[in-house]
């Protein structure tokens, strides 16, 4: 019975207050162009495009690069 | 707080990479094993008998073991970054949904983005299967697919959020999906096909290669959904409870 009254005020988690868009443009504009770049090494570095040269890229994540659906070679 | 969100996402990420590892591992090396064998088998045919092997840069057994590992990681990394984004972007704007319920609505709709409507176009394809001369075109048409597909899935989206008010958010939700097929079924019709694949392929061992091949995305980007939900709800109850001392009684 006394937690009851608990259960009655107790907080829902409720929806969170949106984080204001002029604060997630900076991260999104920087973070998400530098995890594009991560998703590109790992998907296309040296099959059709080259940035650093060589092969080694492309042969070291290989397997991850087919297996993930991107077109290898 | 972004950064904070940006920081869980890509350690939920590398979490996520290590499940699709050990799924890649048993579900889809095999026919890596299998495609690597018949393009040998087909090189040593094709009169290459005396022309010396070309020399392996990374092995083998790195490549299906670190370097498939290293691979789905730091994909993982990065998808959970972008993940944590649209989190930050989404979360307390789509209607009344809790932190976890928008964790798994972004990693539904981000995987078919993201992983279904391109590879039902361009599917994923084992070593041996396409050919050399047309990686550029390949390459070209299967990310033009893929952005075009995440791009229209935002706009969705978006077209969702601006008629929920006047439809519900049901029917909204729905006409904007409709949308979304629809302009992907022109998509379809209108960019080429591929047929590259050898003639004495197996035609199983291809299928399963590609159905491993989704397998191992669905594994990722469940994980990802499931893994930062659950954070994203400990953190929203954990700073509740600070903020309303009396209440987080309730959670004791
Ligand atoms: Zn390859």
């Amino acid at each position: 019975m006394t937690n009851a009254a608990y259960v009655t005020t107790a907080p829902t988690t409720a929806r969170a207050e949106p984080i204001p868009v002029s604060a997630i443009l900076p991260w999104a504009a920087f973070g998400g162009l530098m995890l594009l770049l991560t998703v590109y090494f790992v998907g296309a570095e040296e099959g059709a495009t080259s940035l650093i040269g060589g092969s080694f890229v492309h042969e070291f994540v290989h397997d991850g690069r087919h297996l993930l659906g991107f077109p290898c070679h | 707080m972004v950064g904070n969100l940006l920081l869980r996402g890509m350690m939920v990420g590398v979490l996520a990479g290590l499940l699709a590892f050990c799924f890649a591992k048993v579900f889809g090396e095999p026919y890596v094993d299998y495609a690597i064998a018949f393009e040998e088998h087909a090189s040593h045919a094709a009169g290459a008998a005396g022309a010396p092997e070309k020399p392996e840069i990374v092995s083998r057994a790195t490549q299906a073991g670190v370097g498939l590992f290293a691979g789905l990681a730091i994909y993982g990394a990065a998808v959970g970054g972008l993940f944590a984004l649209a989190f930050a972007f989404a979360n307390g704007r789509l209607g009344r949904m809790g932190p976890r319920s928008v964790a798994a609505l972004i990693a539904t709709l981000g995987f078919v983005a993201v992983v279904l409507v391109p590879q039902l176009k361009y599917p994923a394809n084992p070593p041996a299967v396409g050919s050399a001369d047309t990686i550029m075109a390949r390459t070209e048409l299967f990310f033009a697919m893929l952005t075009f597909s995440v791009v229209l899935m935002i706009a969705a989206v978006m077209l969702a959020r601006r008629f929920a008010g006047r439809l519900g958010d049901w029917n909204a939700a729905t006409a904007a999906g409709l949308v979304y097929l629809g302009v992907v079924a022109v998509m379809f019709a209108a960019l080429p096909d591929i047929e590259e694949i050898p003639a004495s392929f197996s035609p199983v061992a291809l299928w399963n290669f590609r159905i491993a091949s989704i397998g191992v995305q669905a594994v990722l980007w469940s994980s990802v959904g499931l893994l930062f939900g659950a954070v994203a709800e400990y953190a929203a109850r954990t700073s509740d409870a600070s903020r309303h001392p009396s209440g987080a009684a309730a959670f004791r």
